[in-house]
């Protein structure tokens, strides 16, 4: 009691200071008040309620706080306070610190011996019952209800109360009303006067003391009323009356940077400037600018096909085998940047998740990619062909197959038509050589010479019926009786001219041999034995002098030249320029052609020097052949390509013809007709219109007139030699299958 | 003798062109401002013919542009104002780290900003010209109204975007001016024809974005600008060609009925939505009903051919394809698209009042002769109307007639969906929906057309297959004789002696006109064997071209006609 009037002393001087208007420590001590009052309340119901309790207020409190005090004589009392608790929880829980630092206060002010756990002010329940703040539902089966700080058990109050007790207690007992049951201790306590107040009060939601005024007048310290007097007093600064120099600097500073136009008054109309929009195009000037007229207009996007539709046609779906091959490939060697799909409906269509990347990079091919303007090729392919003069116009050529000759039994290397278009011989790798009629393709005689003929060559002097034979390393020459008797017997005189004199050049090398016995029957005239493998053999036109090749990479004596009436052979050339392939007499002049791996040579053989040099523009020559004007050349190759030499014009091809698809073999000129015609492996035979005019500053007209085919290609291997008739437009072609077919 | 030595790379081409680090370093400026600069005003780089002298005999991979664009740029006022930017962004860094808030607001006020008008007027210095390059703006600004309020670019310009192009579809509805409609599976393509233009451009799916990382918004957004602009401009002088009042209003008359109903929003907010429903038509300038009479009698002028005049009766009549129709649009169908596509066309269109603003009437309206659904079935069905599924109208609109509605009933399988783009030429795949589509137009009666195409191609694989025979026949007898002779000859090589026997001979039929052919044949082949290097591979090339061309048209049909078969045998077995 002592203390409360000394709060009301406390509370007088403290409303004395307010009065003054000491604001800082106001506040302060209004909170102390607060607390206090609070206090108070408590303990004088304490009082009221445990009036025989000897316990000061503060061991009550510790009562609250702590078990260090407690005792088992005042249980009722704690207990009371229990439900107190209980009930005022969450005032409590709200006070509590107010509660304790108020405690705290006060024990200061009293100097009442401090608790040893006071400061403990985390556990709330009643610790005589140490179960802790656990649902005590838990010991609803158990006799006790919990264990004490001995850890014995504590045991619920004896009930033997049931429903009819119930009753009569609530009939009877006046305070039933008031009893309450602690679920703690499983006691029914009854509620005081104060308590079912404070219940009250809390339940319509006001506060706990009955003596606090929640509506005090708000004092205001600080009113927008000027005041008389000053609040402090301090005198004035003396920066207060005189201007600052700091401020005239900032505002000197200002006003030269609007003067300067840096600081701008504050715009007005700014959202009317943009997105505004009027005619843009009401005077349309239509010069045109040298810039417009370069501009290049972004190309626009291509239009989507069936194929982009959502419910595209059946075939435009992907199949397996094209989704796996989309996947596979590389994003920018698709066709198309997404896979068909398609959607029984609308509604089920998702959305395209590589749209706005679509966009994208449409804006980046705007700005960054280059821009070029590309003439489209738009040429009508037609036109591209050359306009020739039609192949019926340039009739006669051989077109079709007429005969085949049948007889030989290996591949058939070489023919050779007689001058007077009535035989054909053909030399083959079975070792014979057959003279076959020409129109009844009847083969009349067969000469076995013995080894693998690799050339025939007739004897172009019509007044003469000998035939050359290469073979290993002898050239033969035959007599095969096939003409008038006047004919044979001038070949008889031819082949046995006198032997006065003895060859000069090609001693020893060359050795000449009449023929007896079985060949001499079979119509072999003459031997002519060579030091090499003999490969061509090659008249000239007037029948008398024969040239033998025999290809030689490393020596000069490749070619040798033979005069047969005098039996004589000659080796012209003194250097190895290559290895020959082929060589011919100029039909009219004293030329002589030679075709070595890469070029042609022309010899002057008057003059015996080289004239010219034609470079094929290929790489290994197989076959040569030269007009019967003598002006012209052609050069098949093993790398498919025939050249057409203009002797008058240049040392290059004048034409390259790639007609063939595989090497070409063999290359002829028609005698009398202008035709030519190739041969390759691939088993055709490419017949050439080829017109020399005798203006010479007119070039050759070439036109190919007719492929010819009929070869079997065996081993690889298809036509290997081509003749024409010398008369006829007629051509003959031997194979790799052994036979010898005419066109006509 | 003697004169200067002249200098490489100081003439010709090497000086014409200049790297783009230089154009920027001459310039001043840093990377992305010469990379809005250049989108702004169209400038691009060129590849110069001979690069390594361009690039004074370095191979490097540089890009190029023309020193005279370069030189163009230095004039443009537009760099003034980015530099101005660049330094209010370093002032306001200043004022931010200074911590002057009054600065700040200052300097933000001030925020430099530029117009594009001049440079519009600039590129496009013709309005045909502003019309013929709008495909893109309309894409992106499309593509840009779709976007949410994420922060991938500001709010303005999404509702400047929106704004626009709905400007764009109400002018397209008041002119009729679409043309084309395509659904692929990246959004609806929509092609019009606004003053002899053909403009296309392409609308996405009205799905969230999922908005990648690897693409760079900032160039997209300089586009954005330069395009919303351009838009902006385009339909200004679009609208007042049509004597339209600019920003569109709606008609007044509906506008009163509308105002009694409804008083949910602003009426700005109401005004725009209620013209992005795209539901009711806009005022005029100009009374509507004067112009329409002025319209109806037109004079043909004296140049036009009848053809001429017939197109444009056709163009009329496909403009008013929809008319007199009434469709109710279900809510899944697209109501956007759908509605604008009706509208263009001169239908009626509505929707349900709960899904958008705008719908004019119920789905129990009496009149309503289509009901666009999208399910597979509606419980409640009305009897005058048809049930028929969107995609009824975008062929139509393609077809330029009103198709049978039986393919497109409820729940039925859809017919294929062909784009209209396509333009076949001799010798292409033409799918057969599409013959069957012309035929249609052509006006021949679509009855028992299943049976008919069967019996067709019945007989064409008849006929094939005769031919086939025909010539396997030939074949087959020249083989007989050749093996004829070639027994005759190994008989007689044999030394055997020939059975001689005469047999009447046969008289072959020459077919003179396939003589004739095989001999054309041959001359071509001879004269391309005749061909020069070069124009060989030219010539080569264009036919491999053309035989590619024919081998992928071949490849569909026989994909189709698998895919028929496969359909035909299922059909058989059902029926078993």
């Amino acid at each position: 009691m002592e203390e409360s009037s000394k709060r009301s002393e406390q509370r007088k001087e403290m409303e004395k200071e307010r009065k003054k208007g000491e604001k800082k420590r106001r506040k302060e001590e209004e909170e102390e008040e607060e607390e206090i009052l609070i206090f108070n309340h408590k303990s004088a119901e304490k009082e009221k309620e445990d009036e025989d309790l000897s316990d000061s207020e503060d061991s009550v409190f510790s009562g609250l706080e702590d078990s260090g005090s407690d005792s088992e004589d005042d249980d009722d009392d704690d207990e009371d306070l229990k439900v107190d608790q209980n009930l005022s929880q969450q005032v409590k829980k709200e006070e509590e610190e107010d509660v304790q630092s108020s405690l705290k206060k006060k024990d200061e002010e009293e100097e009442v011996k401090r608790d040893e756990y006071e400061h403990d002010s985390s556990d709330e329940e009643d610790i005589r019952n140490t179960v802790g703040n656990i649902p005590m539902e838990w010991y609803k089966d158990f006799p006790h209800i919990g264990y004490d700080l001995d850890g014995k058990k504590i045991y619920k109050p004896i009930r033997n109360k049931d429903e009819l007790d119930d009753f009569l207690d609530k009939m009877e007992n006046p305070d039933y009303w008031r009893t309450v049951q602690d679920k703690q201790t499983g006691s029914d306590v009854v509620l005081s006067d104060e308590q079912v107040e404070l219940v009250k009060r809390l339940q319509r939601g006001q506060f706990g003391d009955v003596n606090f005024n929640e509506y005090q007048p708000q004092v205001e310290f600080f009113t927008q009323e000027v005041m008389l007097h000053p609040v402090t007093n301090r005198p004035a600064d003396k920066r207060s009356f005189i201007p600052s120099l700091l401020e005239k600097d900032k505002v000197s500073k200002l006003v030269h940077a609007i003067k300067m136009g840096w600081i701008k008054p504050r715009r007005d109309s700014r959202d009317d400037s943009r997105g505004r929009y009027y005619d843009l195009w009401a005077s349309e000037d239509t010069s045109n600018l040298a810039r417009h007229r370069m501009h290049l207009p972004a190309p626009k996007i291509p239009l989507p096909g069936h194929h982009e539709s959502y419910n595209p046609p059946p075939e435009y779906l992907f199949t397996d085998e094209e989704r796996a091959l989309w996947e596979q490939q590389d994003p920018v060697d698709r066709k198309f940047p997404f896979v068909p799909r398609s959607f029984s409906s609308l509604r089920l269509v998702p959305a395209f998740p590589r749209f706005i990347h679509e966009r994208f990079e449409r804006c980046l091919d705007l700005y960054l990619c280059p821009r070029q303007r590309k003439m489209r090729v738009n040429v009508n392919p037609e036109d591209l062909i050359p306009k020739l003069p039609k192949p019926k116009d340039l009739q006669p050529f051989p077109t079709t197959q007429s005969l085949v000759y049948r007889g030989h039994s290996g591949l058939v290397r070489s023919i050779s038509v007689s001058p007077s278009g009535q035989w054909l011989a053909s030399g083959s790798d079975d070792g014979s050589v057959r003279f076959w009629e020409i129109c009844s393709s009847r083969c009349l005689k067969t000469v076995q010479v013995g080894g693998a003929v690799k050339s025939v060559a007739w004897n172009p002097n019509p007044s003469v019926c000998l035939l050359a034979v290469a073979l290993d390393s002898a050239v033969l020459i035959l007599s095969p009786a096939l003409a008038d008797r006047q004919v044979v017997l001038s070949s008889d005189r031819l082949l046995s001219a006198p032997q006065e004199a003895e060859p000069i050049e090609g001693d020893g090398l060359v050795n000449w041999s009449d023929t007896e016995g079985e060949e001499l029957n079979q119509g072999i005239r003459l031997k002519i034995q060579h030091p090499k493998a003999v490969q061509q053999v090659a008249w000239h036109t007037k029948g008398d002098y024969l040239a033998s090749v025999m290809p030689d990479h490393s020596s000069h004596l490749q070619v040798l030249i033979h005069q047969v009436s005098r039996r004589r052979s000659q080796n012209p050339f003194r250097k190895n320029k290559g290895l020959v392939q082929s060589v011919s007499f100029h039909p009219i002049r004293p030329y002589f052609f030679v075709a070595t791996q890469r070029s042609v040579r022309i010899y002057n053989l008057v003059k015996q020097d080289l004239t010219k040099k034609l470079h094929a523009n290929s790489k290994w020559i197989s076959s040569m052949a030269v007009h019967p004007g003598g002006d012209h050349v052609i050069c098949g190759s093993y790398d498919c390509k025939l050249s057409w030499f203009d002797l008058d014009l240049s040392t290059k091809p004048y034409r390259m013809l790639r007609h063939h698809r595989k090497a070409v073999r063999s290359v002829a000129y028609h005698r009398l007709y202008p035709l030519f015609a190739s041969a390759a492996d691939d088993g055709s035979i490419i017949v050439c219109h080829g017109t020399v005019y005798n203006d010479l500053l007119q070039n050759p007209l070439i036109v190919p007139v007719k492929v010819l085919r009929g070869h079997v290609i065996t081993h690889e291997l298809g036509v290997l030699d081509v003749t024409f008739h010398p008369t006829q437009p007629w051509i003959f072609s031997s194979g790799a299958d052994a036979t010898i077919r005419l066109f006509t | 003798m003697g004169g200067l030595q002249k200098k490489k790379f100081e003439r010709g081409s090497a000086a014409n062109y200049i790297t783009r680090n230089k154009a920027r370093r001459k310039l001043q400026l840093s990377l992305p401002d010469f990379r809005r600069l250049c989108i702004l005003k169209g400038i691009y780089p060129h590849e110069p013919k001979h690069k390594k002298k361009v690039n004074k005999g370095s191979t490097a991979a540089r890009t190029f542009y023309l020193l005279k664009d370069i030189r163009f740029l230095l004039h443009e006022p537009i760099v003034g104002k980015f530099r101005d930017y660049k330094v209010f962004v370093r002032r306001l860094k200043k004022a931010y780290g200074k911590t002057e808030w009054s600065a700040v607001e200052r300097l933000r006020e001030n925020k430099p900003t530029y117009k594009l008008d001049h440079i519009i007027k600039e590129r496009y210095p013709s309005f045909i010209d502003a019309l013929r390059d709008i495909d893109d703006a309309l894409c992106m600004c499309f593509l840009f109204s779709t976007f949410a309020r994420t922060g991938k670019c500001h709010v303005q310009t999404i509702q400047l975007c929106r704004r626009l192009t709905v400007e764009w579809m109400n002018y397209v509805i008041t002119s009729s001016a679409l043309r084309k409609v395509f659904i692929s599976i990246k959004g609806i393509y929509y092609q019009a024809e606004v003053m002899g233009q053909l403009i296309t451009w392409v609308v996405p799916y009205q799905f969230s974005h999922d908005h990648p990382t690897d693409v760079d918004y900032r160039v997209m957004a300089t586009f954005t600008e330069l395009y919303t602009t351009l838009l902006g401009f385009v339909n200004f002088r679009l609208y007042h060609s049509l004597n339209l009042i600019y920003p569109p209003k709606m008609d007044s008359k509906v506008e009163m009925d509308q105002m009694e109903d409804d008083d949910y929003a602003m009426t700005s907010e109401s005004n725009s939505e209620k013209l992005s429903a795209l539901s009711a038509s806009l005022a005029r300038a100009v009374s509507s009903a004067e112009e329409e009479e002025a319209e109806l009698d037109q004079f043909p002028v004296e140049g036009e051919d009848i053809e001429q005049m017939e197109a444009k009766e056709k163009e009329q009549k496909q403009q008013k394809l929809f008319k007199g129709l009434k469709f109710f649009l279900n809510r899944e169908a697209p109501r956007e698209s759908l509605a604008f596509v009706i509208r263009c066309f001169g239908g009626e269109v509505s929707w349900d009042k709960s899904l958008c603003i705008g719908s004019t009437y119920e789905v129990t309206d009496e009149t309503i002769t289509h009901h666009i659904a999208d399910r597979p079935n509606i419980e409640k069905q009305y009897i005058n109307r048809y049930y028929i599924q969107p995609q009824w109208v975008y062929d139509c609109v393609n077809a330029k007639m009103l198709l049978p509605v039986e393919d497109y009933f409820l729940g039925v399988n859809l017919p294929p969906h062909l784009s209209p783009f396509v333009e076949e030429k001799e010798g292409d795949y033409v799918p057969p929906e599409k013959l069957k589509i012309m035929a249609l137009q052509r006006g021949e009666k679509p009855a028992n057309e299943e049976e008919e195409e069967d019996e067709e191609e019945g007989e064409e694989e008849e006929e094939e297959e005769g031919d086939e025979e025909e010539e396997e026949e030939e074949d087959e007898e020249e083989e007989a004789e050749e093996k004829n002779l070639k027994m005759m000859e190994e008989q007689r090589s044999q030394g055997k002696s020939l059975q001689v026997k005469v047999t009447p001979g046969k008289v072959k039929a020459e077919n003179s006109a396939r003589l004739e052919e095989e001999e054309k044949a041959e001359e071509k082949r001879l004269a391309i064997m005749m061909m020069k290097k070069k124009e060989k591979y030219l010539y080569d090339k264009i036919m491999f071209g053309k035989k590619r061309k024919v081998r992928e048209a071949n490849k569909l049909a026989a994909k189709r006609k698998a895919h028929d078969d496969a359909e035909k045998s299922k059909k058989k077995k059902a029926k078993k």
